[in-house]
């Protein structure tokens, strides 16, 4: 139980967890409202329509943190090359043998609970940010569906950028449908997101839950020795 | 046919329009086309001017629905000038001719008016076992369509069946059937869709393409943009009850009786593009929302695909006529939850195991530092 046998590592910029939290905050933004929007409630109501505009403002909000969202994921690529190596685009792309190597490793470790030892990896390990290059996927899926069907209703040049997808994907009803049934990804990825945060901070003690709010995580001296 | 080809004017003349009515009608397509004032003096100026256009209209797999539609549009002149004395040269459903003189018919327009003639087609054309599903005069719809198209200035594909297929093409397609721009390359192609298409949009395209000489507008799919770039939501006179939230929860409620907006019950207005909240039909008397029934999205491709009509979320393909993808992620979710709990059971005896271990070392060190 050495507490001084760990070593502070300053590994979250502050640009990086401004992205993260901002990104959290569309996503569950997006995801409330894109739900209301594909199954509003009923609320039976004898007003006129002009006295309401509740769906309206569900919708505007819906749009507002779409175009929040896309530009923060862009700020995020380019500080993708910009940031320090834990930020950097190289922990998100499968391309050596020690990254596979490392997908299995955590594989016994932390999903079959095998290994006794946490891992070294100090900022995403390989598994995790292959996983954040597959939401990234998604997220551009569901900006591209997104924009491509918000193009028929804005006159801005931005939205028609993504306006080639819908007659791709056969119609603005085969856009919809798959830009709601991408929902559930986030959804999911939120569920395991937050527990594995949890759980590593519950198993290894190194801070990871608060360090995307300080930057800083705890690393045992002897693992990170070669740092 | 003529000698020499009479403009559009002067047929009306014959057949008894004043100049006057005649004004009127260039009025009235100009609005139609979307035009601005001035665009109205360029129709006149077309239809006084310019000879016929020869049209050969085909009818392959389809309902005819989008003849009758056409020759409901609203202003007479254009059942009587266009369709009935102008223009047709050959059609199956309304012609005089029939067999050996019906082809030769055809058949004079081709050759005569090679690269100038106007082709209509109406349904989907069946490719499977060589086409046979569709014969007219013992050839088969695909060899007609090929022959015709090649000497076409231009093909306008009406209704859904020459747009996407339509009905025939719903899954599983047995025969094939197949939209004109999948079969033609080369010749420009305008696609009319809609389950009929509504008469005046049909008016309007060809009349645009008499008067102008030109092929309309169009869109990435093909469609003339002055009747096909809005969605029917947008145009819609209940839009202002989606906005506000006020929807219509089942077909006999009060909601319903208020007029309240129909996309809960699966309307597909929010996905259609069309003209029906403006033109209406049958002479601007209704469109489907209008009567209560929701949009079924008629002039979108694979409508009939797309689920139950009454549903706003499909059926997922793979996955059983009642599951949404809302089902199929809410099932996942719950098998996440399901893993996520393991996992924690998994987790704590692991930890336990660890916690134990280093309280025993702990008392191992500290009787050690004892003694």
């Amino acid at each position: 139980m050495n507490i001084n046998g760990f070593r502070r590592f300053y590994v979250w910029e502050l640009p990086v967890r401004f992205y993260h939290w901002i990104n959290a905050i569309c996503i569950l933004a997006l995801a409330i409202t894109g739900y209301l929007i594909g199954s509003p409630p009923a609320l039976k109501s004898a007003d006129e329509a002009s006295f309401g505009y509740w769906f309206g403002t569900v919708r505007f909000i819906h749009f507002l943190a779409a175009f929040i969202f896309f530009f923060n994921f862009f700020f995020r690529i380019y500080w993708g090359f910009v940031g320090n190596k834990y930020a950097r685009w190289q922990n998100f792309i499968l391309h050596t043998k020690a990254q596979l190597k490392e997908i299995g490793a955590v594989i016994k470790v932390d999903v079959a609970q095998t290994g006794a030892r946490p891992l070294e990896s100090i900022g995403h390990n390989s598994l995790a940010g292959f996983t954040y290059f597959l939401t990234f996927i998604v997220f551009l899926f569901q900006a591209t569906t997104g924009f491509g069907m918000y193009a028929a209703m804005s006159n801005s040049w931005f939205p028609r950028l993504f306006a080639w997808i819908v007659p791709m994907l056969g119609g603005d009803f085969a856009a919809r449908q798959w830009h709601h049934a991408f929902m559930w990804f986030f959804i999911i990825f939120s569920m395991v997101h937050v527990y594995l945060v949890f759980y590593h901070d519950y198993v290894e003690g190194r801070g990871v839950t608060s360090s995307m709010v300080g930057g800083w995580k705890f690393i045992e001296k002897d693992q990170a020795a070669n740092e | 046919m003529t000698e020499t080809p009479l403009t559009i004017w002067e047929q009306a003349k014959l057949q008894g329009y004043s100049r006057r009515d005649f004004l009127r009608f260039a009025s009235w397509l100009a609005a139609m086309a979307g035009l601005e004032a001035s665009g109205v003096g360029q129709i006149v100026k077309a239809m006084d001017t310019k000879p016929r256009i020869p049209v050969v209209w085909f009818h392959f797999q389809e309902c005819t629905c989008c003849s009758e539609s056409f020759i409901r549009s609203s202003h007479p002149i254009v059942a009587d000038i266009v369709l009935d004395k102008i223009s047709l040269d050959y059609t199956e459903t309304l012609q005089a001719a029939a067999g050996k003189q019906a082809e030769e018919a055809l058949h004079a327009t081709m050759t005569k008016y090679k690269g100038e003639y106007l082709m209509l087609v109406e349904g989907s054309i069946p490719t499977a076992e060589g086409g046979v599903y569709c014969c007219i005069g013992g050839r088969t719809a695909q060899d007609i369509v090929m022959e015709a198209a090649a000497g076409a200035k231009a093909i306008v594909a009406w209704g859904s069946c020459a747009s996407h297929g339509c009905i025939q093409a719903a899954k599983p397609n047995p025969t094939s059937a197949t939209p004109v721009h999948k079969l033609v390359s080369g010749v420009p192609i305008i696609n009319v869709p809609g389950c009929p298409p509504i008469g005046e949009v049909m008016a309007g395209t060809i009349v645009h393409i008499l008067a102008f000489d030109r092929i309309p507008q169009l869109d990435g799919l093909r469609r003339p943009k002055a009747f096909y770039s809005r969605r029917v939501h947008d145009t819609c006179y209940r839009r202002p009850n989606y906005d506000a939230g006020l929807f219509v929860e089942s077909w006999d409620d009060e909601n319903a009786r208020r007029g309240y907006c129909l996309y809960k019950m699966g309307c597909r207005g929010p996905v259609t593009y069309n003209a029906c909240g403006v033109m209406r039909w049958n002479n601007g008397v209704s469109y489907p929302i209008q009567s209560g029934h929701n949009c079924i999205g008629c002039t979108e491709e694979s409508f009939w695909d797309n689920g139950p009509f009454y549903r706003h979320l499909a059926s997922f393909p793979g996955f059983g006529i009642e599951s949404t993808a809302d089902t199929i992620g809410l099932t996942v979710g719950a098998a996440t939850a399901v893993g996520l709990a393991a996992h924690i059971v998994a987790t704590n005896l692991r930890k336990g195991k660890k916690i134990n271990e280093e309280i025993k070392e702990a008392a191992k060190s500290d009787a050690k530092g004892g003694a």
